[in-house]
């Protein structure tokens, strides 16, 4: 066995506790489901399933991020928004070829993060507080520079994109896992990842160690806005139109997966795998809602319940410990 | 004096998952004794006074408070019983009035609205029995440590408190708020109030305490009236073997400077610093909280910015803007509260020891985990660090632990200039001999130390050389041959001594 695994493992067991039960959780729950539900376990359903889940999925990957520097970004829904709308006018109104306007796009909704990480870092603001001033802002300029008003037309390679197959998955999904590689490499392998960490758990200890913090609070939240920016194309992609209130709310469930994969608001604990469990969790929830016809009033209740049950259920570990 | 007990713990027994915290342990503390309860970090001190304030359950063991056997199942009851606690850490609200904490959860009504003339009057009342000067309108947070300190004390007596524990009560005061406090604990004395004092600051227990209880391993050694014992005996009861001198550590001092610091200023902190520091040296610096010596080691350490000064390394004039700065020309530091500055607690001992250097172990930002892994399998044996694995959470490490994984990171860095801002706070006795040989170690590998610490017996036995600081500015630089312990406190209250030709410039 190497070492990097056994080192891999053990990073992994050392806060693993609420990602364990979390997985155990969720992989109880898909058992009943495929047995119990009629239609869940179908190629079909399953490959809509993921679908669903690998846009918010891929907003959740950049979130925790965030939450592990133990800060907050509420801007990601209007981060989504903002660069669906830009690539979508880019490649209509503009008429730029689709590849060069997402990368436009994607670069335009990165700047929103380093915005919001100049706010937070320099400007001293509260993450809440500097995030919801972006996420509030930029929902305005999605509103102006699309006048408000859906834009069609897009480019029908690009349309295609999100019905596609790649290796017999859906090409959504598959965007999502390589955004998972990437970001749980980052995380565990590199020295961004360990800063994170740092920083989440505690700050002036990282920068009496001579980590730039600078440097890194605008990369944590620039990395949140790039993930959202690919996801605000995946979603117009998916939507086939550019439609100015898409990713509205979207930060709710990106925070809410990661709080129930084990990421702590206080910082310095989560991890990829649990918030791409806890983004799982939530849509099967939902899905299997859909297919068992319950009232999706109640089912907003239960998800509800299942966020402060995955909090509580943690500390009352740690409490026991 | 009324010879009547508050309290008797009879054959306490605790045990936590895997480790007897403590094994049939008996103390008694009667009225107006101040008993001195002392042990390594581990020894079980703070378990049995957990299990007294209510916090832990007993396993096994009695309880009783004046005669009478009680249950004490929560820190409530704790309080009911009149049992209070000062904490190293004041359990006040901060951003409240000292009044409003006076009252906290019970402040007096009066037609519906709070009353609160009679809230400050009680007090101001209150405080003032106590010799306190303290305005009850004022913020708490606003306050000093110490006289924050002295509210929590004020607000028991005024609960009427039976028994009050002191938990290292004076690791954050100067010695003139110590002596504060002592004055304050002779009246609790007088009143008939017990008083349990912990405190690794061993000529505190021989000022103050009447009895003394040692812990080891958690189990009792013995209970001895402090005047039957000297300083080399309780150590040696504490640590059950014998010390002769624990400051006794070979010095490998040149006359190769390594730092030079002229004319540092940083407004108000400090002005007008000048001093050296040789190669393999350990400068200490001495003066009471708050008279700028941590303002200046953070200034060297690129923390905080300079108003004007110049600061060289090996002849080399630096720019110190940032820790990174600094980190580069071989500084390194370990602040005074290592746990708020020094370490990341959530995270595990290996990314500590290598927090600094993952750029030199990294390819395009890739860390080289075995490289990470056996630079601090290293550290962890060089330095003796008792953890389990390399990947367990640093909190859960003792307070000595945590400050060799503190040295560790430094280490790691290849510093040559090590700050050391107050290291051995709230660690025990072996910690602190473990501390002292690793300056040994250190400077006899050349390394340079600038030692700052509150405790004079230790900057006393440590360093050759003092570095006296009063109110911001640098009252004198002696040598610890030339001087007594009263001199460096005069020079460090502001007073002149006799022949004291080390005066610096930029007194006022």
């Amino acid at each position: 066995m190497s070492v990097n695994t056994k080192t891999k493992t053990t990073l992994i067991k050392g806060k693993s506790l609420s990602e364990g039960t979390i997985l155990i959780v969720f992989l109880v729950l898909f058992a009943l489901l495929s047995l119990a539900v009629d239609g869940f376990l179908t190629a079909n359903n399953l490959s809509n399933l993921v679908r669903q889940t690998s846009i918010n999925g891929v907003i959740a990957l950049g979130m925790t991020f965030v939450i592990v520097s133990a800060g907050i970004d509420l801007s990601v829904g209007s981060v989504v928004g903002f660069s669906g709308m830009f690539a979508a006018i880019l490649m209509t109104q503009a008429g730029i070829n689709p590849v060069f306007s997402i990368i436009m796009a994607l670069i335009a909704g990165t700047l929103v993060g380093l915005l919001n990480g100049i706010l937070i870092y320099d400007g001293k603001v509260p993450p809440f507080i500097a995030t919801l001033g972006t996420m509030t802002v930029f929902r305005g300029v999605i509103m102006l520079i699309s006048g408000a008003r859906m834009v069609s037309g897009l480019p029908e390679s690009f349309v295609n994109f999100a019905q596609t197959s790649i290796l017999g998955m859906p090409s959504l999904f598959v965007v999502w896992v390589l955004m998972i590689l990437i970001s749980s490499f980052i995380m565990a392998k590199t020295r961004f990842g360990r800063n994170i960490y740092a920083i989440g758990s505690n700050t002036e200890a990282a920068r009496l160690s001579g980590i730039n913090i600078r440097t890194n609070m605008y990369m944590i939240y620039g990395y949140s806005a790039l993930m959202s920016s690919i996801a605000g194309i995946m979603l117009v992609s998916r939507l086939a139109n550019g439609i100015p209130t898409a990713g509205g709310g979207y930060e709710l469930d990106a925070i809410a997966a990661a709080v129930i994969g084990g990421a702590s608001l206080n910082g310095a604990e989560g991890s990829i795998i649990g918030t791409v469990v806890g983004a799982m969790l939530m849509s099967t929830l939902r899905n299997a809602g859909d297919l068992l016809g319950i009232d999706p009033f109640i089912l907003q209740i239960l998800i509800g319940a299942l966020i402060v049950a995955a909090v509580l259920i943690d500390q009352v570990k740690k409490q026991n410990k | 004096m009324a010879e009547r007990e508050i309290v008797r713990m009879e054959g306490i027994t605790k045990e936590f998952p895997g480790v007897r915290a403590l094994s049939n342990v008996n103390l008694t503390v009667k009225k107006g004794e101040v008993h001195a309860l002392v042990g390594e970090n581990g020894a079980g001190k703070s378990t049995l006074i957990k299990i007294l304030m209510g916090v832990y359950q007993k396993d096994k063991g009695r309880i009783f408070i004046e005669g009478r056997e009680v249950n004490i199942s929560n820190p409530l009851v704790a309080k009911e019983y009149g049992l209070g606690a000062v904490y190293q850490d004041i359990t006040l609200a901060p951003h409240l009035s000292v009044g409003e904490n006076f009252f906290l959860g019970k402040l007096p009504v009066k037609n519906g609205l709070i009353d609160w003339p009679t809230v400050f009057r009680v007090t101001d009342e209150t405080l003032r029995k106590l010799d306190l000067n303290i305005d009850p309108r004022k913020r708490l947070k606003d306050l000093p440590v110490a006289q924050q300190e002295m509210v929590a004390i004020a607000k028991m007596i005024y609960e009427k408190v039976k028994l009050v524990i002191f938990d290292e009560p004076t690791a954050l005061l100067t010695n003139e708020e110590t002596q504060k406090l002592f004055q304050i604990i002779n009246k609790l004395k007088k009143e008939g109030v017990g008083v349990i004092y912990i405190s690794h600051r061993l000529e505190e227990i021989f000022g103050i305490c009447d009895t003394v209880t040692v812990l080891k391993d958690g189990e009792k050694v013995a209970t001895v009236p402090v005047s039957e014992v000297n300083e080399d005996r309780l150590i040696s009861m504490m640590v059950g073997r014998d010390i002769k001198d624990i400051y006794s550590i070979k010095h490998y001092d040149t006359d190769e400077v390594v730092l030079e610091v002229k004319n540092l200023t940083r407004e108000p902190r400090f002005r007008n610093i000048n001093f050296k520091l040789y190669k393999g040296e350990i400068l200490g610096m001495f003066g009471l909280v708050g008279s700028g010596r941590t303002d200046i080691v953070r200034c060297i350490f690129g923390a905080d910015k300079a108003d004007a000064g110049e600061i060289y390394v090996n002849g080399v004039k630096q720019s110190l803007n940032s820790p990174i700065d600094a980190i580069k020309a071989g500084i390194g530091f370990l602040p005074e509260d290592r746990k708020l500055q020094g370490l990341a607690l959530q995270l595990p001992v290996m990314t500590n020891t290598n927090i600094v250097i993952y750029g030199d172990i990294s390819k395009f930002g890739v860390i080289d985990g075995r490289e990470e892994k056996v630079r601090t399998n290293k550290y962890v044996k060089e330095l003796n660090i008792k953890t389990p694995t390399i990947y367990q959470k640093v909190k859960k490490l003792s307070g000595g632990n945590q400050q060799k994984v503190v040295v560790s990171k430094w280490l790691n860095a290849e510093s040559k200039i090590f700050i050391f801002d107050e290291p051995t706070v709230g660690v025990d006795v072996g910690a602190k001999l473990e501390i002292y040989k690793l300056f040994e170690n250190l400077t006899s590998q050349g390394a340079s130390i600038i030692l700052i610490s509150s405790y004079l017996p230790e900057v006393m036995g440590l360093a050759k050389r003092i570095l006296v600081m009063y109110e911001g500015n640098c009252t004198g630089i002696v040598n610890r041959n030339e001087v007594t312990d009263e001199d460096v406190l005069r020079l460090a209250s502001g007073l002149s001594i006799e022949g004291n030709n080390c005066m610096q410039e930029g007194i006022r």
